[in-house]
């Protein structure tokens, strides 16, 4: 399903980030997708099961999970983190700031895709 | 260095976290471990029961994959022979670290002839570029505390991202002024119903990308100017003309804005609609305009980059002297391109917040880190050096989101053998003069 | 170290030298009476006019303010690398010196290597809000080779004000040295007041009567417990006043006002208040079309009473920023301009503001102001009273102070510059009817002896035995050289030293820095009684806890902040 892809902070981004950036705490808070509960019912996605986000830039899979602050169809949230990090747009038109919010996505179940650790996550994406 | 025995209270604590920069911490201490924290937020509070875990125990060289333990002066070496051998490095990060760091992280690059950015880069960026062109009608939080009758956050969710903002300083405290929560209306302008939107006393949820659009309408209605269509950005006229009116008819507003704006469609050009329609309200009433900075001294990174070189972020001083372009000296565009050939990180981790492309590039050169705690930049360093932590093991200055500085305190000891980000970046500095020197 | 200057032609009038061939003895950072001549360095200053080093008292050159300024104005910052003729936007670094940029807005290391090669060797920030002052010491720590003072903004104080209206000058008093003490400044500044804490709700004062609202204050009652609390804390400067209605047509009224008064207030025949820089409140008419020059006005009630002393606030056709404590003027320089507005209001104490600004010799408006500096400066009579400022960058930057020096010396030089103002310019102004013309004894009055004994500065301003030892050597003759008719090369030489030295050292020759140091920042300490302290302090912290959103502890400045600093002490009369 064709959506809007936005990240930002969250206090559980937040607090991970300070337990520790190899914790599982920040994986957990970091590696999910905040989806409107209409269109969970859409996409019959169960809210807890792995979702794959595609952008112009590569694709990613997060934990998929209930949006905490609905409503918002068609539109999904990523916290701040390295798997948002992945598909964001990189070019910055002259700003120095990349795209991280705002951005056409593409979301879809992956239920039988695992949502990595933060190490196999960097194998993955970058081969280190 | 020993741990200390007993109890201790440190009062009047700086949180090193937001740009919130709250003194009013009361930590306890008992025997070196933190007992009790008064006046901290979730993340706070995070922050100071976590700060001695994921530490790096010491520096390291990374080689062929494998880290091996060196000792400081090994790893200031490796760095400085990076750094010197380097055409065009990078020194990136600043913002959650001292002051007095960042000052001698400007001389190094200085003395390299490199490019010195910090995180505003990819957080309020845009909103310096906007300053720059339209001005700011800004305050300090205290005149919100005292006088705001009006508070609007538009792409800000300082319930999560700020948690204290609202109690300390706009929603609910005592001000001089305005005494309580019902002298004051709290609007909230989203593309979702954030935490903080549900405590607001008018929301509009804006369409993504389309705040531009709101601005520019509600520029309109202020001025009584007729909005041709029937909906903008996803709210209807009428709502946007109530809430124009609600805007001048305050005797104090102030929007506090964040990376909704910054970071969506348009970027600095969403902050310039923002700086202007403040700008216009001051023909109708008073009112004042505040990015949301989110590191705890990314203030401060811009304040001392502009006082020492007259630019406050993406300085090149590959010729010499300052120069500032942004777009071709950001830290993003660089590693995008893939333009530097060696990167020093302090306090920062772009592995984790950089785009794709950038940490590909980021991954064939060089990195150098210097952070208190692992970060996933320092999983791939070629040096990773650990130091103590500003505002718990290690004091310097920081400035709040609203210019305040503070100093922020030294209240344990680090881990044996660690030095402060300002010692490492000295120890550096003096080592690049004397290779440089050499060759 | 020991250092000779010998043949040079001295001015230096806090002790009478009027253009003498002298030798100054300098050693280990002072004048003395003499040194082993064998063993010391010797300049021959053969043909050199020698003067004590400069004493800035009032330029915008660090803090908040300023630092907005830098941000707000990259354009000012750009383009031109540094030549060796002149210090234009950019600096290239050297083994010697930090690179820097800017003109209008200096970076903090350019400021001083520019004051520097100027032969100016004490600059004072004239305006800082005591929230904000450490940032303020911060900039000041990064300038080198001057060394340097900060006033503090006292005039929209919350805590002043409850004071006033209750009528408690003494506790007002040790509030005010807890301040000064705290975050280390050195005098009490005041910028409209009560006019920027009504603007923190959008509005201003008109007059010295108006109240301010919910504190029921007026001005007049600012001005005047604040001058009475500078004389019980016994501190060295006066208070420093930036009064009303300032860039308004006919508010030379409120200036005359405001320095009246407080006439009444004058001990012993010393200055209780100095007026700054005074041409942007010497303006007649009634609105821009009738704008006239009153200078003669100011100048008049200057000369018949000497508890006033003031600056000049010279502007100069040029690109610059204008930078003040007074928010509500920015505004409307904005409304008139258009150009971008930068506003800060800060909690309890202060505000300010920033708008860019081109001075334009055929704008009329412009061109009476440029008129207006130059006839307060000729118009009053004693030079001790009127000293030279531009405001930098308010009125132009300093860059450009040897241009006014030369403006000042020659009536040729401004006649140059008057037949091509607006005729209109010229006939509602004084400034062709002067004939007055600076000499180098009273240049060096304005410049420096003056400002020095404002500050109480007492080793500053002159070269006499104990003085510490900072010498600007000028290549001029000033024996062969007419300045009234060289104007030009007076102009050229004064923008550069042949050699300025700082604390006994030659920190520059021909405007090129060669030893770079850091300066002292002077701060004063008011020994008020520890009874007096004791009993406000209850007060304060109650106060502080429901006023500021900064905790009591973490307000002050530790002394450990300033690189290298020096305390005044004053004992108080309270």
């Amino acid at each position: 399903m064709r959506v809007t892809l936005i990240t930002g902070r969250t206090l559980g981004q937040g607090q991970g980030k300070e337990i520790g950036k190899t914790s599982e705490r920040y994986r957990d808070s970091v590696a999910v997708c905040e989806i409107d509960p209409e269109d969970l019912e859409k996409l019959q996605i169960e809210p807890g099961t792995s979702v794959k986000i595609t952008t112009d830039s590569g694709s990613v899979v997060v934990k998929g999970v209930k949006s905490t602050q609905p409503p918002h169809p068609g539109l999904i949230f990523i916290p701040y983190g390295p798997w948002a990090s992945t598909i964001m747009e990189p070019k910055t038109d002259g700003t120095g700031m990349p795209s991280m919010k705002g951005l056409k996505a593409n979301i879809e179940p992956a239920s039988d895709q695992p949502v990595l650790g933060i190490r196999q996550l960097l194998k993955e994406q970058y081969g280190v | 260095m020993e741990c200390e025995k007993g109890l201790k209270v440190s009062e009047d604590v700086v949180c090193p976290f937001c740009g919130c920069l709250c003194d009013d911490i009361k930590v306890t201490f008992q025997d070196d471990e933190i007992t009790r924290l008064a006046n901290s937020c979730a993340i706070s509070i995070a922050k100071f029961q976590h700060y001695k875990e994921d530490r790096i125990p010491s520096p390291l060289i990374r080689e062929n994959g494998q880290s091996s333990s060196v000792s400081l002066e090994e790893a200031v070496k490796e760095t400085s022979k990076i750094l010197v051998n380097a055409r065009y490095p990078l020194l990136y990060g600043w913002s959650s670290t001292s002051c007095e760091a960042l000052k001698v992280g400007i001389e190094l690059a200085e003395e390299l002839g490199g490019v010195i950015d910090n995180t505003t880069t990819t957080c309020h960026g845009p909103t310096i570029l906007g300053v720059q062109d339209v001005g700011e009608s800004t305050c300090t939080l205290g005149e919100v505390k005292h006088r705001a009758d009006l508070v609007v956050y538009w792409g800000s969710n300082p319930v999560h991202a700020h948690p204290r903002h609202l109690t300390r300083y706009t929603l609910t405290p005592k001000g001089k002024f305005r005494a309580a929560r019902k002298d004051r209306v709290l609007v909230v302008i989203d593309v979702r119903k954030t935490s903080t939107a549900r405590q607001a006393d008018c929301f509009i949820q804006v369409e993504p990308n389309k705040d531009y659009e709101l601005l520019s309408a509600l520029r309109m209605a202020i001025k009584f100017e007729e909005i041709e269509q029937v909906i903008v950005a996803g709210i209807p006229k009428e709502q946007i003309e109530e809430l124009a009116d609600l805007l001048i008819s305050c005797q104090f507003g102030v929007i506090f804005f964040g990376l909704g704006l910054t970071m969506s469609s348009g970027k600095e050009r969403n902050i310039e609609a923002a700086l202007s329609l403040v700008r216009d309200l001051n023909r109708k009433t008073k009112f004042n305009i505040m990015p949301m900075r989110g590191h705890f001294n990314v203030t401060g990174a811009n304040k001392v980059t502009t006082w020492q070189t007259g630019f406050p972020y993406a300085v090149d001083l590959t010729k010499g002297y300052p120069s500032y372009n942004p777009g071709a000296t950001t830290a993003l565009d660089i590693l995008n391109r893939g333009e530097c050939d060696a990167v020093l990180i302090v306090a920062s981790d772009p592995l984790a917040h950089a785009p794709k492309t950038a940490v590909q590039n980021l991954l064939k050169i060089p990195v150098i880190t210097i952070d208190p705690r692992i970060s996933l930049t320092s999983l791939i360093a070629k040096v990773a050096i650990p130091t103590a932590l500003v505002g718990i093991e290690a004091e310097g200055v920081a400035y709040r989101m609203d210019g305040i500085p503070k100093i922020l305190k030294k209240i344990t000891n680090p881990p044996a053998g660690f030095v402060s980000d300002v010692e490492v970046l000295k120890m550096i500095l003096k080592e690049v003069r004397k290779q440089k020197g050499a060759s | 170290m020991e250092l000779l200057i010998k043949n040079g032609i001295l001015y230096d009038p806090a002790n009478s030298v009027n253009g003498e061939e002298v030798e100054i003895c300098i050693k280990d950072g002072k004048v003395v009476e003499k040194i082993n001549q064998r063993k010391a360095e010797i300049i021959d200053a053969s043909d050199m006019l020698v003067m004590p080093g400069g004493v800035d008292i009032h330029s915008h050159i660090a803090g908040p303010k300023v630092n907005a300024g830098r941000l707000l104005c990259p354009e000012d910052h750009r383009t031109r690398v540094r030549c060796a003729e002149c210090f234009r936007n950019c600096e290239i670094k050297s083994p010697i010196t930090r690179s820097g940029t800017g003109c209008a807005v200096p970076s903090v290391f350019t400021t001083g290597h520019i004051y520097s090669g100027m032969g100016y060797t004490t600059v004072i920030e004239p305006a800082s809000p005591p929230l904000k002052t450490l940032h303020t010491h911060e900039e000041l720590n990064d300038i080198p080779l001057i060394d340097k003072a900060c006033f503090l903004l006292f005039g929209n104080n919350w805590l002043v004000m409850d004071y006033i209206k209750e009528g408690r000058i003494e506790e007002c008093a040790a509030y005010v040295g807890w301040v000064l003490r705290s975050v280390k400044g050195y005098a009490i500044k005041i910028v409209c007041p009560g006019g920027v804490e009504s603007w923190g709700w959008g509005g201003n004062v008109h007059s010295m009567d108006d109240h301010v609202p919910y504190f029921d204050v007026t001005p007049r009652d600012i001005v005047r417990g604040l001058c009475k609390v500078n004389q019980l804390l016994n501190l060295p400067h006066t208070i420093h006043v930036h009064t009303i209605n300032l860039g308004t047509p006919g508010n030379y009224r409120y200036l005359i006002e405001t320095m009246d008064c407080v006439r009444d207030l004058q001990v012993e025949d010393e200055p209780v208040i100095h007026m700054t820089h005074c041409q942007f409140n010497s303006y007649g008419g009634v609105d821009w079309r009738s704008l006239s020059s009153k200078a003669d006005e100011v100048a008049k009630y200057v000369n018949a009473h000497n508890h006033v002393t003031i600056d000049m606030g010279q502007i100069i056709f040029t690109q610059t920023v204008t930078m003040t404590g007074d928010g509500p003027f920015e505004y409307l320089l904005h409304q008139i301009s258009g150009n971008k507005w930068m506003n800060t209001d800060l909690e309890v104490e202060s505000g300010g503001g920033l708008v860019p600004i081109r001075y334009n010799r055929k704008n009329y408006v412009h061109a009476v102001m440029w008129t207006i500096g130059l006839e307060l400066a000729l118009l009053v009579k004693d030079p001790w009273r009127v000293f030279f400022s531009t405001d930098h960058p308010n009125g132009g930057p300093f860059i450009n102070y040897p241009k006014v020096f030369a403006w000042l010396m020659s009536k040729k030089a401004r006649d140059k510059v008057t037949k091509r103002l607006p005729r209109l310019a010229r006939v509602r102004s004084n400034i062709t009817s002067i004939d007055r013309e600076y000499d180098f004894y009273e240049l060096a009055i304005i410049t420096r002896s003056a400002t020095a004994k404002a500050l109480k500065l007492q080793n500053k301003g002159h070269l006499g035995l104990g003085a510490d030892a900072d010498v600007s050597i000028y290549d001029l003759n000033p024996k062969e050289v007419d300045p009234s008719v060289d104007y030009k090369q007076v102009g050229k030489a004064l923008f550069k030293t042949a050699y300025t030295i700082k604390g006994g050292e030659i920190v520059a020759k021909k405007g090129v820095i060669k030893k770079c140091k850091s300066g002292i920042t002077f701060w004063v300490n008011p020994q008020v009684t520890e009874e007096l302290n004791s009993s406000i302090m209850p007060e304060l912290t109650e106060k502080f806890r429901d006023y500021y959103t900064i905790n009591l502890q973490n307000y002050g400045v530790p002394e450990n902040m300033l690189i290298d600093q020096q305390a005044i002490e004053v004992k108080s009369k309270v």
